[in-house]
């Protein structure tokens, strides 16, 4: 943690992914696969991560850029936050994703900070970032939820354990589009939706998500099922730039008339995963999106919620950013 | 006079600090230069077992280590420059050198450290309950320092808990009033209670934040010819000499102290600090030069902080606002070590700014195992205007009075007094700069949209105010002018960043009446003859300096009259100077070029060039004197200028926010800040200090967080993301700026400081104005951060402990 001062490593920078799938085959645990940098350098400077070997996917052409397909998009993961959230096509059909893309950290760190790269980074919790030992770090405690823990930031659902949570805007608004994973690897490809994609730590304590060791996330698929809706992304943070979410949130909503038909809303940094308000969505459909029914909306998405000792004013943040999603989408 | 005070120019330092061309310490490179890394402490308070560095010292490229053993001791509760006895997370235990950063750090990982984990404590409230525990192993607070100037030295540790009882007394919720330290008082406190209309009582806390200098303290140094040569960052220069020396064990003149550039040091780099002699022992060790660059975590540790502030303010009003009687209490979270004044400044500032006829001041200081203590701008005044502003304003909403009008009723003017010795004050025009402000700002159009609703958001209106001390005096000037014709102003100053190094400098030409283009400046590395002047900081730059730059540039008046009587007949009585050209008043064609005085001077010798010396100026000044002596025209002199009394910077600060109940979230829409300091001497240096002392402030308020687990003693808050300071995104693009411009008779050309109070002033009005926002609610706690808006507007209990003393 204290230490400011990276270690050696050979660093490879394949020219394709089969390059790439080559060297992770080779190294094994012993390599880092690194995308803009912004989580791994900091890993790296702290020490906290030491690989001998670090793969950079800067040099893979097929990585990058943004491709019109029959059934919607598709974005390469090296693509950086900035071509997201400047893509006229993301713009006018998935604004969602470009405004999530908007309020990520700074304009340097959006320049260079890729869209895989932010969906895969680290929980921020500050424990685990310290270096400690906990359920996360391979450690058989978890230091934030101890009784005197400082966990304003931490969750408010689906505590395992570990009450870490996603720190990721993109990764509500892709979740809440019903974007497609898909990951590769030197045996092949598999398609996982963004909403099985991130990991509670139910499943697994020591991921965010289902990626593998061996594994890249290549490719970020958008279909059109929500192409044109009307969306709703606002983040919460304590300052305007170079901030993580106290509490974000991703809705789409498909209007007839005065009422509405379908409903995607996804809310961050309440638990380890983009929470997928599924009942509040099924409450939705059919009614006037007026005051009352985001009001309605907003009561229904807190339900259940398990505050800790210093983060309970996330249960009205996130009522509230419910309600403007369903009020003001 | 005033051909060049109050002009804008541009310092001449400003094209190498935007090419960046300036060179900063860890710029410095040498032949054979090793460079060194800390091992820092892990734990909030251990005791050194055993360190086996065998296999670290095996490693290729490793040269030496050094530890706390081969210091000199250092007496509890100094700062320690390596300790034995690590008392916070990132206290440097050892430092060690090799070729390079990486193979340094690689071996400080392979050195074996045994710590015993100590007793701990980060919170002053836990140290002070019966059995609580203590931060040192010798007590819970720092002995002694009565003065400012005792402030460093040590007089040990002792003890002091509170009892139950105490606790009991308090209530829920209220700060408990135990045994303290220190106390003193003027007029009759318990008649101005009984005279009151209404009293408040109220408990607060301040947290502490990091100074966060974006450059940080690296030092690089080599030995040769038996003197220690030190490129230091540090906001000073001539200060730091001694202070550095004492730290190395050499006579300052042995010390050559190169610091030409300083990326910010907010009073965390005023004086010498303990890791910049790191690189001085180790190279003396290792026989090469030694570079040590400081990260950015371990900058957050050692770069000390603010203190934090738990206490309690009695305060009575009369029903028009004026204040009967203070009463006010202070714990200081004074880090593990001395610490500083901040407790002891913020009553003195409590007496000066709201002029209670009778108050009584309390307080102590209690050792935490947290990073080191030190000033940070505005030092007390500024926690003290975060704690007290929003309980003025709370009176006046009780009172049905203006928040400007109560400010303004208590205002402090020139018959206004200080501090517990109720001493005079060199000018004070705090009401001409609330009446200012109140008119730019627009305050009575913008105070009807006070509460406004559009949507969630709610529009709140505040001012709030500060002061800080401004000005010392009795340094020494030095400067000379060369057969060349030119002006050379030697100035002992720092370059801090606020260019009163040069705005200072140009009073001297100002007085001789010098072409701007025609003045250097020389200045930051004491080989070249720099005088003894006093540290920049405290806001005092601007008196001090111009004060002793004003008493060289007579001395050299005095001369060139001297020498052109000598040439040219007649008494030096009968000559002026101006356009650089001494003459005789009566008829200026009997003239001597500056140039041709110089070299008459050079010839003269003895006082004219300086190889004569005032005997009232330092040593310091007097060595410097040496360097150039013999060589022009020499004018120095010790500041002999009369004083008035304390000298106060005051300022004001105007805010609208709009704020997002729903979020927590806020705007801030517009800011004016107004300076009482004195006549302006450089415009474009002081809108900066008044703009940049309100970003700065704004973290204050809302935003820098410090954030401790009391279980572990661990810190949450590491650096610039975790700590959070403002970006762009959270202040307005553009802000208002203002002075009152009256003259200061205690300075020769007008002049007060002005640096800190231009932060506390806008924090206190961003405060002031979340309050106002959600309708009178009052935290009584700094900073207001989302969470606690949003757990407010929610109508529900915040999370903090009323009087936990960190950020949540």
């Amino acid at each position: 943690m204290l230490n400011d001062m990276m270690s050696h490593f050979e660093l490879y920078q394949p020219a394709d992914v089969d390059n790439a799938f080559d060297l992770l085959d080779r190294f094994g645990e012993e390599c880092w696969t690194i995308a803009g940098g912004h989580d791994s350098l900091a890993w790296f400077k702290d020490r906290g991560k030491q690989p001998s070997a670090v793969i950079d996917l800067a040099g893979i052409a097929e990585l990058h850029g943004i491709r019109e397909t029959a059934g919607g998009i598709e974005l390469g993961a090296m693509t950086t936050l900035t071509e997201v959230e400047r893509h006229p096509v993301i713009q006018e059909r998935f604004s969602i994703l470009a405004d999530a893309a908007r309020m990520v950290a700074s304009p340097q760190i959006r320049n260079s900070g890729t869209l895989g790269g932010n969906v895969l980074q680290d929980t921020r919790c500050w424990y685990y970032r310290f270096g400690l030992a906990c359920y996360r770090a391979g450690g058989n405690t978890c230091y934030a939820s101890a009784p005197e823990a400082m966990n304003r930031e931490h969750a408010i659902f689906g505590a395992s354990r570990c009450v870490a949570v996603t720190p990721s805007d993109p990764a509500p608004a892709l979740v809440a589009l019903g974007a497609d994973m898909v990951i590769r690897n030197s045996g092949g490809e598999r398609v996982v939706p963004a909403s099985e994609f991130f990991m509670t730590p139910a499943v697994d304590i020591q991921r965010m998500t289902g990626l593998e060791p061996a594994d890249l996330l290549t490719t970020i698929r958008i279909p059109d099922t929500w192409a044109g809706a009307n969306f709703y992304f606002e983040k919460v943070a304590d300052r305007g730039s170079w901030d993580f979410p106290l509490v974000n949130v991703a809705a789409a909503l498909r209007i007839e008339g005065d009422r509405i038909s379908d409903a995607s809303i996804v809310v961050g940094g309440v638990q380890a995963v983009p929470r997928r308000l599924t009942a509040v969505e099924d409450l939705l459909r059919g009614r006037v999106q007026n005051e009352e029914t985001a009001a309605m909306a907003g009561a229904a998405a807190v339900e259940g919620a398990e505050p800790l000792r210093y983060n309970h004013f996330k249960v009205p943040l996130m009522e509230n950013l419910v309600k403007r999603a369903v009020r003001d989408a | 006079m005033a051909e060049l005070i109050g002009q804008d120019y541009t310092p001449p330092d400003i094209r190498a600090k935007v090419t960046g061309r300036a060179k900063y310490a860890e710029d410095i490179r040498a032949d054979g230069m090793l460079f060194c890394r800390l091992l820092t402490s892990p734990m909030p308070h251990a005791r050194v077992r055993n360190i086996d560095a065998s296999a670290a010292l095996a490693m290729e490229g490793v040269v030496a280590i050094l530890t706390a053993d081969e210091l000199p001791e250092v007496p509890a509760p100094g700062n320690t420059i390596l300790t034995n006895e690590p008392l916070y997370v990132g206290a440097p235990i050892l430092a060690l050198a090799a070729v390079d950063e990486t193979t340094a750090q690689n071996a400080i990982a392979a050195i074996n450290l045994e710590l015993e984990p100590l007793e701990f404590c980060v919170d002053p409230l836990d140290s002070l309950r019966p059995g609580g525990p203590n931060a040192r192993t010798d007590g819970n607070t720092p002995r002694g320092r009565e003065t400012v100037a005792e402030m460093n030295t040590s007089e040990g540790v002792g003890e002091i808990k509170w009892t139950e009882q105490d606790f009991a007394d308090a209530g829920e919720g209220q700060m408990p009033l135990g045994q303290h330290e220190r106390e003193w008082s003027y007029g009759d406190v318990d008649a101005g209670f009984a005279s009151a209309s209404l009293v408040l009582d109220e408990s607060f806390v301040t947290a502490g934040h990091a100074h966060h200098s974006m450059e940080p303290r690296s030092a690089m140094a080599y030995w040769q010819n038996g003197k220690c040569y030190v490129y230091g960052s540090s906001q000073s220069q001539a200060y730091i000499v001694p202070g550095l020396a004492a730290m190395l064990e050499i006579p300052p003149e042995d010390l050559v102290y190169i610091a030409e550039f300083c990326g910010g040091g907010f009073g965390s780099k005023g004086g010498a600090y303990p890791v910049m002699a790191i690189p001085g022992y180790m190279s003396k060790k290792t026989g090469r030069p030694v570079l040590m660059r400081i990260s950015r975590a371990e900058e957050n540790f050692i770069g000390v902080c603010r203190p934090a502030f738990q206490g309690r303010l009695k305060i009575g009003f009369q029903p028009d606002g004026r204040i009967t009687a203070v009463d006010l209490y202070i714990v200081q979270d004074n880090g593990p070590n001395s610490g500083g004044g901040d407790w002891t400044a913020a009553g003195s500032a409590m007496s000066l700014v709201y002029t209670p006829p009778a108050m009584r001041f309390r307080g102590l200081p209690i050792l935490t195992n947290t990073p080191p203590k030190g000033a940070m701008r505005g030092p007390g005044q500024n926690q003290l205007a975060t704690a007290v502003e929003p309980i003025i304003d709370k009176a006046a909403r009780q009172l049905g009075i203006d928040p400007v009008a109560i400010r303004r009723i208590n205002a402090p003017d020139n018959s206004s007094a200080y501090g517990p010795n109720q001493g005079p004050v060199s000018s004070a025009y705090q009401r001409e700069a609330l009446d200012m402000g109140a008119e730019q700002f627009g305050w009575e159009a913008r105070r009807a949209r006070s509460g406004q609703r559009r949507g969630s958001k709610v529009t709140g209106v505040a001012v709030g105010q500060a002061f800080h001390s401004a000005g010392a005096s009795g340094f020494d000037g030095l400067l000379r002018i060369a057969p060349d014709g030119k002006l050379y102003v030697h100035t002992g100053v720092g370059n801090l960043g606020t260019y009163s190094y040069s705005t200072t400098s140009r009073v001297a030409a100002e007085v001789l009446g010098y072409d701007w283009d025609n003045v250097e400046i020389v200045r930051g590395d004491s080989s070249r003859g720099l005088p003894w002047t006093l540290g920049q900081f405290g806001s005092n730059t601007s008196h001090t300096e111009t004060r002793a730059n004003y008493a060289s540039a007579m001395d050299a008046v005095q001369k060139l009259k001297e020498i052109a009587a000598m040439d040219l007949g007649g008494s030096p009585e009968d000559y002026d100077v101006g356009e650089e050209v001494v003459f005789a008043r009566g008829n200026p064609s009997r003239r001597l070029t500056y140039a041709a005085a110089a070299q008459r001077a050079i010839q003269l010798g003895g006082r004219f060039s300086g190889q004569e010396v005032p005997a009232d100026i330092n040593a310091m000044t007097a060595r410097a004197t040496e360097v150039i002596a013999g060589t022009g025209l020499v004018g120095v002199a010790r500041d002999g200028f009369p004083t008035r009394g304390t000298v106060p910077a005051l300022a004001a600060g105007f805010i609208e926010i709009e704020l997002d109940i729903e979020t927590g979230q806020f705007e801030i829409i517009d800011y004016l800040g107004v300076a009482d300091c004195g006549t302006v001497l450089h415009p474009l240096g002081l809108s900066g200090q008044i703009k940049g002392g309100a970003v700065m402030g704004f973290g204050m308020a809302a935003l820098e967080r410090q954030v401790y687990d009391r279980h572990y003693g661990l810190p949450g808050t590491v650096g610039l993301h975790q700590t959070k300071p403002p970006t762009y995104l959270d202040v307005p693009l553009d802000m208002g700026w203002s002075a009152v411009d009256i003259a200061d008779p205690a300075n020769p050309v007008g002049a007060k400081g002005i640096g800190e109070p231009t932060m506390g002033c806008a924090a206190a009005a961003l405060l002031c104005a979340i309050s106002d926002a959600l309708g009178g609610h009052y935290f009584n706690r700094s900073p207001i951060v989302p969470d606690m808006i949003m757990n407010a507007a929610a109508g529900q209990a915040q999370s903090h402990g009323p009087l936990h003393v960190h950020t949540q």
